[in-house]
């Protein structure tokens, strides 16, 4: 199958009009020698056999429909009401290109302004772009503007150690050009004030994650002393947060952060093996033309009626080319489409009401795991992922877990902290049920109960 | 046609959404926690998807016509995609569940990794960047971190042809290192004296968009890389062009080093206004050990091939969370399964012969100044119409509009005064060209007739020229509540 709708008629008389006499002629710039190689790929199948082998294919994974699943660590499962997958499926939506003519694009375009101000309303903040790759490369687009902010005349970035692994990564690997010096995340122990003493004169910015990676809360009245301590040094405060727990919590902008970033996945993205997802992106007024990104304004049009295009767009690759501060040409329009309408559908009260519910099941949760024997948990100040050191190595409970009670259990953090081997990250959102949470318990006390296998 | 913000149909007390109740006891919220208010929306499903709808309405997509955007490949999208990405094994799997429980998704995702390497002619590939310009900065980041490893620290320049594609440059300065431009020749290619000029021990390589942003498969290709490689230097191409060379060649064999792939565009998966893409990057031998990971790897064991996570040795490091759109993935997987060999071959020349078609039948119209060349999978016309001095390109484009067309890509490349990059896909018929060239043809004689009818122009669209200077002026980027006046 192939969908080209010209027939060999056609293409004779397009040839003709071309004035070559076969396809071939059209390739002759092409270097003989290695015109039309052997390509070794499988034989093409029609329509409906590649959809048995690909049903095959997904059913070889274990879908979170046919288990429970208590995993989070960066990636969650929430509920998406059906409307938000309704609207992604209008293809004017999906098969439209970045709106670089506002004209016929307004649905991008005031989709994506909606989207912006959520975003800001969500985390406090006065301006957010139209969305990132990702929450990891978000952060890594924050720590760049915040180079910008101070035109490159700090070199040091200080990042907590409770900041996901992946986006301290990715943070590492967009830099590794810069010259730039990273601390302050080596190890698990340094806190909000460890932080806070190790920002000098030339440090561009601070780093946290708020919930951090451990799922636990820094007190806002914490949090608004560090970016005091911060802002005293003259840097910026970069805060990555969850945008869920940011339907209870105090956002960060009320707190005092520069730039608030984060996975926008939770908000009606379903959890695709890890992508596509979304990194949110928002900042002060006073930087706005330092970040990267793309940005939807207000304008109107010759008749003066209200209309949205993209603007501020000087700072990108396509006016200044090598002087862009950033290599941006797309976003996660699509992704931020499914994060508006999510926002609109719940709302208010129904954003809250998630977070709510998340928030005290874990703690339901946590409460149980902890009176088990040999259970202990890390902190109590957590939204609705938690620390609990466990009696066994995490591997083998996991496996337990779901041989045993098809269960998915939680995160092994031994796997980015070695000093926490035995620690396992359990994430309980509004999709667990109670009965859920009470197998899991059960099959924790049975798990520990076990002779160790080793 | 205009549709209310979201927020001004919000009416307190609504919602679009039904949650269950709480099944366990409620614990308590610290003290000094709690937001007091959160102001989203408050509509009910109805109010959701009315605005919503409307506003789809107010877009132009492929699935409602023909979108011959330049250097985007507006392809059709098969709808089979869309079913595949939402099975849930694929759609309902989290990226950090142990491998023996995804070993579907990780062995789709090494059959692409095999597929996408042998299209492109390389050793390996990494799917983990999530656009074109972020395989971009991948590339660029191994290729230094290649040189660096060998002791080449003095290399720090990257050279990029005018003709290529402005996130180059962007990528190149991202990742620390600067960009020499090179011109082109009055063919359209890489000018070789210029580039020689620039070719010594500081050069980490080239850059190279083939075929290029005019349309053009540069005639000295094998040359270019062979003198990159001779100072020492790699070259990287950026496959955003693919279409037009998919089964015809593989850059691989011709002496690029490192190409990322656009899945967007080459492999059918729709560009959802702005993105999700996916740009898997890939590499010769030397430079597979600095692959950013985790990229699947295959093990044969008694029961059969499975699947494991492997960080390359010398990574330049992660570039993204997880493994990257996998979902993409799905619908790239599943379009290159259908076409095969012949049908990519198949895309890459009806790709080719529409392009040439249309610029056959509208050079003698709109000046293409390398016209005396095939062009590829696109070409550059120039919006400067004989007899409509004050006509521009921005104003065929808007009136093109008017046609029931989206206007092709404007002002780029820059090299080219007026530019109107036109891409018409595989996946239009000749009926369709031969209406989009009767409405160039009109609007061409509007030109010259009615020029105000073009600089007034677009008048059938939702909304009439917007101002974007006054956007850029003063701007307004996020709704803000007017309070009523007391």
């Amino acid at each position: 199958m192939n969908y080209i709708p010209n027939s060999d008629a056609d293409r004779a008389a397009m040839l003709e009009v071309i004035g070559v006499q076969s396809v071939d002629d059209l390739f002759r710039d092409v270097p003989a020698e290695y015109r039309y190689p052997k390509l070794d790929l499988p034989a093409p199948v029609s329509e409906m056999e590649v959809l048995q082998e690909l049903q095959a294919l997904s059913e070889e994974n274990i879908d979170l429909d046919h288990v429970a699943c208590f995993l989070g660590a960066g990636a969650y499962r929430h509920f998406i009401p059906s409307v938000v997958d309704f609207v992604l499926s209008r293809s004017e939506f999906y098969t439209a290109y970045t709106p670089y003519q506002p004209e016929i694009s307004q649905g991008t375009l005031q989709a994506a302004f909606e989207y912006q101000t959520m975003i800001c309303e969500l985390t406090g903040m006065d301006v957010s772009n139209a969305s990132h790759y990702d929450g990891a490369t978000s952060t890594a687009e924050a720590v760049i503007m915040a180079l910008n902010v101070h035109r490159h005349r700090r070199r040091k970035v200080v990042l907590s150690p409770a900041v996901h692994p992946q986006y301290r990564e990715v943070v590492r690997t967009y830099t590794q050009g810069m010259g730039l010096t990273i601390v302050g995340d080596d190890g698990v122990g340094n806190g909000p004030e460890d932080l806070a003493a190790l920002c000098d004169e030339d440090t561009a910015c601070v780093v946290v994650q708020y919930p951090d990676f451990f799922g636990r809360v820094l007190h806002p009245d914490r949090l608004r002393a560090l970016a005091e301590d911060v802002h005293a040094r003259g840097a910026l405060l970069v805060v990555v947060a969850n945008p869920i727990a940011l339907g209870l919590l105090q956002p960060p902008g009320a707190c005092g952060a520069d730039i608030v970033v984060g996975e926008g996945q939770a908000l009606g993205n379903p959890l695709s093996f890890g992508g596509p997802y979304l990194g949110f992106f928002a900042c002060r007024q006073e930087h706005v033309r330092r970040s990267s990104g793309r940005i939807v304004g207000e304008t109107v049009d010759a008749e003066g009626r209200r209309g949205y295009v993209l603007t501020l767009n000087t700072r990108e690759q396509h006016i200044r080319r090598a002087r862009a501060t950033s290599n941006i040409c797309t976003n996660q329009a699509l992704n931020a489409l499914a994060a508006a309408v999510y926002m609109s559908a719940l709302g208010r009260q129904g954003l809250r009401r998630v977070a709510e519910l998340c928030y005290h099941k874990a703690h339901y949760a946590a409460a149980q795991i902890s009176a088990l024997p040999g259970y202990s948990l890390w902190s109590q100040d957590f939204f609705h992922e938690f620390v609990v050191r466990c009696p066994k190595p995490i591997e083998e409970i996991n496996r337990y877990l779901l041989e045993e009670w098809g269960i998915i259990g939680g995160y092994d953090l031994g796997r980015d902290y070695p000093e926490l081997a035995g620690h396992m990250l359990v994430c309980v959102t509004e999709v667990n049920t109670r009965d859920d949470i009470d197998d899991l318990v059960e099959a924790l006390r049975e798990v520990a109960e076990q002779e160790g296998e080793r | 046609m205009t549709e209310p913000l979201i927020f001004e149909i919000s009416s307190p007390g609504r919602i679009g959404a039904s949650l269950p109740d709480l099944d366990v006891p409620e614990a308590e919220v610290p003290a000094g926690w709690a937001r007091d208010d959160l102001p989203l929306p408050e509509v009910a499903e109805v109010d959701v998807v009315r605005h919503f709808v409307r506003l789809s309405q107010m877009n132009y997509g492929v699935d409602v016509g023909f979108y011959p955007l330049g250097s985007c490949t507006m392809k059709y999208n098969p709808k089979i995609n869309e079913v595949a990405a939402r099975l849930p094994g694929f759609a309902h799997v989290h990226p950090l569940q142990a491998p023996d429980t995804v070993q579907g998704a990780m062995a789709l995702m090494h059959e692409l990794q095999r597929f996408l390497a042998e299209i492109g002619g390389f050793a390996a590939v990494t799917l983990q960047p999530s656009a074109g310009a972020h395989g971009e900065l991948t590339g660029v980041l191994m290729m230094r971190k290649y040189l660096y490893d060998r002791g080449e620290t003095q290399r720090t320049k990257i050279l990029v042809p005018d003709s290529a594609h402005g996130t180059n440059p962007a990528s190149t300065t991202m990742s620390g290192l600067e960009v020499i431009e090179i011109p082109s020749d009055d063919r359209g290619n890489v000018d070789l004296e210029a580039l020689k000029a620039h070719l010594d021990d500081r050069v980490v390589g080239l850059m190279l968009t083939n075929p290029n942003t005019l349309g053009l498969f540069d005639e000295h290709l094998l040359e270019i890389t062979r003198l990159v490689h001779e100072a020492g230097g790699l070259v990287y191409g950026d496959g955003a062009n693919f279409n037009a060379i998919l089964g015809i060649c593989k850059p691989g064999e011709m002496g690029f080093d490192v190409l990322h792939y656009n899945l967007h565009k080459t492999f059918s998966t729709p560009h959802g206004g702005g993105g999700p893409g996916s740009g898997p990057v890939g590499v010769s031998e030397e430079l597979a050990p600095y692959l950013p990971g985790p990229i699947v790897d295959q093990e044969m064991t008694d029961d059969g091939p499975r699947y494991v996570w492997r960080m390359p040795e010398r990574s330049i490091g992660r570039v993204k969370s997880f493994w990257g759109n996998f979902g993409v993935m799905v619908r790239a997987y599943t379009y290159i399964r259908m076409l095969g060999a012949e049908g990519l071959r198949a895309v890459a020349e009806n790709a080719v012969i529409n392009a040439n078609y249309l610029e056959a039948r509208l050079k003698h119209v709109y000046p293409v100044p390398y016209s005396h060349r095939t062009c590829m999978h696109e070409f550059v016309a120039q919006g400067k119409i004989e007899g409509a001095p004050d006509v521009r390109a921005l104003d065929i484009s808007k009136r093109l509009i008017d046609y029931g067309f989206h206007p092709p890509t404007m002002y780029f490349p820059l090299i080219v005064r007026e530019a109107l990059m036109i891409e018409p896909t595989e996946t239009e018929s000749k009926d369709m060209l031969d209406a989009f060239v009767d409405a160039m043809l009109k609007i061409a004689e509007e030109a010259r007739t009615d020029p105000e009818l073009l600089h007034t122009a677009p008048h059938n669209a939702p909304v009439r020229r917007l101002d974007e200077v006054r956007a850029a002026r003063h701007p307004v980027l996020r709704y803000r509540k007017r309070e009523p006046r007391l």
